[in-house]
C-alpha cells in the first residue's frame, strides 16, 4: 500500500518538480510586479527567503517517515536525474554560490585550482567509488568500513573522521545561512545562525535522508535559477553576448590589457582596508611559469579531488539510488548540474572585473573620480554595510586599481545592482546563495547524526535497540550536532573558505585509501585500515596545527600550506595501510568473497535492506 | 550460479576501463594545468588557452568522459552477462 502510493509519487516527479519550478517563476514575477508598485526593496528580500524557506519545510513535512531504510537512504528510490540534481545542490555550498566568483575575480588563474578540483572528483566517485558502495548495501560510510574490515575499532575510526571532515564544513554552512538570514531579514548575524539552524533542521528532522532528498532537488532549482538568470540578463543588458559562458574570451584579453594600463603590480599596496577586504593584485589569466606554482595548482587540485571522493555526505547520496547503473548515471548528472554553476562562475568573475575596470564601459569605475565613484548607489549601499572601501591613498581625487577594496563576495552580491538590474533579482539571488547553504548543511548534518546513530549507536552500542527507538536517537543526534554547530559558527571563528578546505582534506587523509582498498585490493585487512585512518588522520591533523596562520603558523613544507594538508595526510594513510596489510595475515574467505560479491552489479547487496 | 570465467572477464574489463578513465583525469586535472604558462601564449576562440583549460575545458573533458563512462561499464556488464535486471 505505502510502496504503491511512494511509487506513483516517483512516477510523477518530473510533473511535480515540473509544476514547483513554474510556481517558483510565478513568485518571482509576482515581486517584480510588487517592487514596479513600489514594494520596499526590504519586503521583497524578506518575502523571498521566507517563503523559500517554508516551501522546504513543507517538503520536509510530508517527507516525515518512521521507517528506517526511509530515514537512512530514502527507501533507495531516488532515479538518477533527481538523485543528480539533490547531489548537486549537497555539493554546492554556500561558498561554491557567493564566494567561487569573488574568489576567481581576486586570485585569478590560480584561484581556478578549486574550480577544477571541485569537478574531477566526481571521476573518481563514479570509477572507483560509488557503484561499489551502492552494490554492497551500507547507510554511511562507516558502514562500509566496519563491514568490510570487521570489528568495532575500523567503524569507531570511520565515525571520529566522518565527524571532523563533517562537522568542520558545516559550521562554515551554518555561518553562511546566519550570514545571508541576517541580511535579508534584518536581524542580527547571532540570530540569524539560530534561525537558519531551524530552517535546515525543519527540512531533515522528520524525514531523514528522504525529506533531504526532496528538500535539495528544491533547493537545486532554485540556485541554479538564481545564479544563472542574473549573469544571463547582466550580459545581455551589457551586450556582452547571449551566452556569455561562451564569448568572454575576448573580455579576459581585454582585462589583461586593462591591468597593464592601471599598472597592476607596479602600484605601492595601500594600507588601512578594513579586515576582509582586497584591492586587486594579482593578474586575471597569467599563470606563472614557476614549477612552485604549477606544483601549488596541481597539489590544491589533487586535495579537493580525493576529498570530493572521501566526503560522506556525498557519497551516501548514492545509497539512495534504485540500483547500481542508477548508481553510476547518476554520478554522471551531479557532474553535469555542479558543472552548470562552476563554468559560470569564471564567466561571471570575468564581466564584473570588466565592467569595473573598463573605462569605455558606463560602470567602469577606476580612473574616474573618487567623488563621481561614491556617488553610485551601489557603491554607497555595499560601502555601508562594510563590503567595500575606498581610500585615496596619494589624494588625487582618481580613484586608482589599488585604492578599491571590496570583499570577495561582492561579485555576486552586487552583480544585479552593478548591472543595474531590478531589485528582484537580488532577492532571488539571496534566496539561491540560502539554498545553496541549507542543502549543504543539511547534507552535512545528516551525514554526521547517521553515522553516530547507525553507527555507534546501533552498531557498537546498542544492536538490540528498536526501529522506534533507533530513529528517536538520530533525531536527537541530529538536533545536538545541528545545535552545536550554529554554536560554533556563531563564535565565527575560521573564515568560510579555510574551513570549507580543510573538510576536503581531513576527508581524504583519513577516509581516501581505506575506502577505495577495501574495494579495489581484497588483500587489505583489518590492521591495515586501522594503521591507515589513525596514521592518515593525525599526520595530517598535526600538519595542520603545524602550518595554519591560526595556530603555529610555520613556513610551509614544499609549498604545502593549511589549504593543502591532505598532501602529508594522504601519502601516510596509504603506506601505512599497505605494509601493515602485508605484514598481518590476509582478510578471511568470506570476506574476500565479499569484496568479489560488491564487484559485481547484478544480485542482491551485500547487507540486507533493513540492517 | 554466475559463471566463474564471466565474472573474471567482467573485473579484467572493468579494470580497463578504470584505468583508461582515470588516465584521461590525470591529463586533465594535472598533466594540462602544469604547463598552463606555456598554454596560455596559445589563443583559444580568444582565450589564453592556459586559462581556458582551468575555467572550463578540463571540466567539460570531465562531464563527457563521465557519460561515456557510464555507457562503456553498461556495456561491459550486459556483454558479460552481469547487468542488472531493469
Amino acid at each position: 500500500m505505502a510502496n504503491n502510493k511512494s511509487s506513483a509519487f516517483i512516477d510523477n516527479l518530473p510533473k511535480i518538480y515540473g509544476m514547483y519550478t513554474g510556481g517558483f517563476l510565478v513568485f518571482v514575477l509576482l515581486m517584480a510586479i510588487l517592487e514596479q508598485m513600489g514594494v520596499s526593496a526590504d519586503t521583497i528580500g524578506i518575502l523571498f527567503v521566507a517563503f523559500t524557506i517554508v516551501i522546504y519545510a513543507g517538503i520536509g513535512w510530508l517527507s516525515r517517515t518512521m521507517a528506517v531504510d526511509a530515514y537512512y537512504v530514502a527507501g533507495r528510490q531516488v532515479p538518477a536525474v533527481f538523485n543528480g540534481m539533490a547531489t548537486a545542490a549537497d555539493w554546492m555550498s554556500g561558498a561554491s554560490f557567493v564566494a567561487m566568483a569573488g574568489g576567481i575575480y581576486f586570485g585569478g588563474h590560480g584561484y581556478l585550482a578549486f574550480v577544477v578540483g571541485w569537478t574531477g572528483g566526481y571521476i573518481l566517485v563514479a570509477s572507483l567509488m560509488a557503484p561499489y558502495l551502492r552494490k554492497f548495501g551500507c547507510y554511511t560510510v562507516p558502514d562500509f568500513i566496519g563491514t568490510r574490515y570487521g570489528g568495532n575499532l575500523p567503524r569507531f575510526l570511520g565515525v571520529i573522521v566522518l565527524a571532523v571532515a563533517s562537522f568542520t564544513y558545516v559550521t562554515a554552512q551554518i555561518n553562511a545561512t546566519g550570514t545571508i538570514a541576517a541580511r535579508a531579514l534584518q536581524i542580527p548575524f547571532e540570530v540569524g545562525v539560530w534561525f537558519g539552524l531551524l530552517g535546515i533542521l525543519l527540512c531533515s528532522m522528520l524525514g531523514g535522508m528522504r525529506a533531504v532528498t526532496w528538500t535539495q532537488v528544491a533547493q537545486y532549482i532554485v540556485l541554479i535559477i538564481a545564479y544563472l538568470v542574473p549573469v544571463f540578463w547582466m550580459s545581455n543588458k551589457q551586450g556582452f553576448g547571449l551566452i556569455p559562458q561562451f564569448v568572454y574570451g575576448d573580455a579576459v584579453q581585454r582585462i589583461t590589457e586593462l591591468e597593464a594600463m592601471w599598472g597592476l603590480g607596479t602600484l605601492p599596496a595601500v594600507s588601512g582596508a578594513a579586515g576582509g577586504l582586497s584591492a586587486l593584485s594579482k593578474p586575471f589569466a597569467a599563470a606563472s611559469d614557476s614549477a612552485m606554482d604549477s606544483w601549488k595548482f596541481v597539489t590544491l587540485v589533487a586535495c579537493m579531488m580525493l576529498g570530493t571522493a572521501s566526503l560522506p555526505h556525498i557519497l551516501m547520496r548514492y545509497f539512495t539510488t534504485p540500483s547500481v547503473r542508477a548508481a553510476r548515471q547518476s554520478v554522471a548528472w551531479s557532474l553535469m548540474f555542479i558543472f552548470l554553476l562552476y563554468f559560470t562562475a569564471p564567466a561571471l568573475a570575468t564581466f564584473t572585473k570588466l565592467q569595473i575596470l573598463d573605462p569605455e564601459l558606463a560602470t567602469g569605475i577606476i580612473g574616474k573620480s573618487i567623488a563621481d565613484v561614491q556617488a553610485l548607489e551601489w557603491i554607497q549601499k555595499w560601502h555601508n554595510v562594510g563590503f567595500l572601501q575606498i581610500i585615496d591613498a596619494n589624494a588625487d581625487g582618481i580613484l586608482q586599481l589599488n585604492e578599491f577594496f571590496m570583499r570577495g563576495d561582492i561579485v555576486v552580491l552586487a552583480t544585479p545592482e552593478i548591472a543595474g538590474l531590478p531589485y528582484v533579482i537580488s532577492g532571488l539571488v539571496a534566496a539561491g546563495g540560502m539554498a545553496a547553504a541549507m542543502s549543504t548543511a543539511d547534507g552535512l548534518l545528516l551525514a554526521i547524526a547517521n553515522a553516530l546513530s547507525h553507527d555507534l549507536y546501533y552498531k557498537i552500542i546498542d544492536p538490540q535497540a528498536e526501529t522506534k527507538k533507533r530513529l528517536l536517537v538520530a533525531r536527537i543526534l541530529l538536533l545536538a550536532i545541528g545545535a552545536a554547530g550554529a554554536f560554533v559558527a556563531s563564535l565565527k571563528l575560521t573564515s568560510i573558505l579555510g574551513a570549507v578546505a580543510w573538510a576536503f582534506d581531513f576527508a581524504c587523509s583519513g577516509l581516501f585509501f581505506p575506502i577505495v582498498l577495501g574495494i579495489w585490493w581484497k588483500r587489505a585487512n583489518r590492521q591495515g585500515a586501522i594503521a591507515g585512518m589513525v596514521g592518515g588522520f593525525v599526520a595530517g591533523s598535526l600538519y595542520l596545527y603545524w602550518v595554519a596562520p591560526a595556530f603555529l603558523n610555520n613556513t610551509p613544507w614544499l609549498g604545502i600550506d593549511h589549504l593543502r594538508f591532505g598532501m602529508i595526510g594522504m601519502p601516510v594513510s596509504l603506506v601505512l595501510m599497505v605494509v601493515v596489510s602485508l605484514m598481518t595475515p590476509e582478510p578471511d574467505a568470506e570476506t574476500q568473497a565479499m569484496v568479489d560479491e560488491i564487484r559485481v552489479p547484478s544480485g542482491d547487496t551485500v547487507l540486507g535492506s533493513s540492517h | 550460479m554466475i559463471d566463474i570465467s564471466k565474472r573474471e572477464e567482467h573485473w579484467r574489463r572493468t579494470k580497463g576501463l578504470m584505468i583508461v578513465t582515470l588516465t584521461i583525469w590525470f591529463i586533465f586535472s594535472f598533466v594540462v594545468h602544469w604547463f598552463a604558462h606555456g598554454l596560455n601564449s596559445v589563443t583559444f576562440f580568444g582565450w589564453p588557452l592556459g586559462f581556458y583549460m582551468a575555467a572550463q575545458g578540463s571540466e567539460i573533458v570531465f562531464v563527457l568522459t563521465l557519460f561515456w563512462f557510464v555507457k562503456a561499464q553498461d556495456k561491459i556488464d550486459r556483454d558479460c552477462g552481469l547487468a542488472e535486471e531493469d
